[in-house]
């Protein structure tokens, strides 16, 4: 490990913290510049042990595209999600499913747990490093097999290409 | 100080109505469904979108009113997207850890099939 990278562990979070900073105090005057430079060395430098490996991410331009489907998403599962909650609870039939996860990138497959936990009436509750499965709680399950299937082709599938 | 055109206005009132209206209902989901597992639907979807809505109203509304755009409520809602996962997930963990009760008509309880 060379020098550098000791102290700049990683230098695009680096640069991405000192952006974020400037946004969030909303100036731009010298002072914050050299502030957010200054948590952007000192953050990444004093938590990159708990991290897991750094992932390779080979093509930005998908992930912008699979976060705008996301989007989509949210806005669709919430109308889904609205209409079980105004009609009758008695009829919907709730349970637990488990999800094998191919994905290999640590840092991908928290992006798919969080979109499952962002998406049409699914929770995910727990990840079997050993077993490599998602447990998710549905709220409404009409199908099993479907829903699985289009949690792989519509979210899987799209990070794979990403992060492979 | 600017004033609003009414076409602005009348939008960023929707916004900020839609946004109102989900989170009520992402409460009155809160109330309503029977079992912890069901209610942790509730916070994660419809509180997403109803502060997201209200916070696109504001976005609207303080760069229109001031010089310049407002882009800490476009911050508030990456961090919002970004925590709401992690705290359900969290939160379904402890639960099912200490095997909190669910509604006899769960499909597949984990801990019951062992």
């Amino acid at each position: 490990m060379s020098r550098l990278s000791f102290w700049v562990p990683r230098p695009l979070f680096s640069l991405f913290l000192a952006v974020l900073w400037l946004f969030m105090v909303n100036s731009f005057s010298v002072a914050q510049v050299i502030l957010g430079i200054g948590l952007g060395l000192l953050i990444p430098f004093s938590t990159h042990r708990f991290w897991p490996e750094k992932s390779s991410l080979r093509h930005p331009l998908p992930l912008l595209r699979y976060f705008l489907v996301l989007l989509w998403d949210i806005i669709c599962s919430n109308l889904i999600v609205a209409r079980r909650i105004i009609g009758r609870t008695e009829h919907l039939s709730p349970g637990f499913i488990t999800y094998p996860v191919s994905l290999e990138d640590e840092f991908a497959i928290t992006l798919l747990a969080s979109t499952i936990s962002l998406t049409p009436g699914t929770v995910t509750t727990h990840y079997d490093t050993q077993a490599r499965t998602l447990l998710i709680h549905v709220l409404h399950i009409d199908n099993e097999q479907a829903l699985i299937d289009q949690i792989r082709t519509r979210y899987e599938q799209p990070l794979q290409e990403i992060f492979q | 100080m600017n004033t609003l055109p009414w076409l602005l206005e009348l939008i960023i009132a929707l916004f900020i109505l839609i946004g109102a209206l989900v989170a009520l209902l992402g409460s009155i989901g809160l109330a309503r469904l029977p079992d912890f597992y069901m209610r942790l639907h509730g916070p994660t979807k419809a509180s997403t979108l109803g502060v997201g809505c209200t916070l696109i109203g504001s976005l609207l509304y303080f760069s229109f009113l001031t010089e310049g755009i407002s882009v800490q409520e476009a911050i508030i809602t990456l961090f919002l997207f970004v925590t709401a996962p992690a705290s359900a997930h969290m939160m379904a963990k402890a639960a099912l850890h200490r095997r909190v009760r669910c509604v006899d008509k769960t499909l597949n309880v984990p801990w019951k099939d062992q």
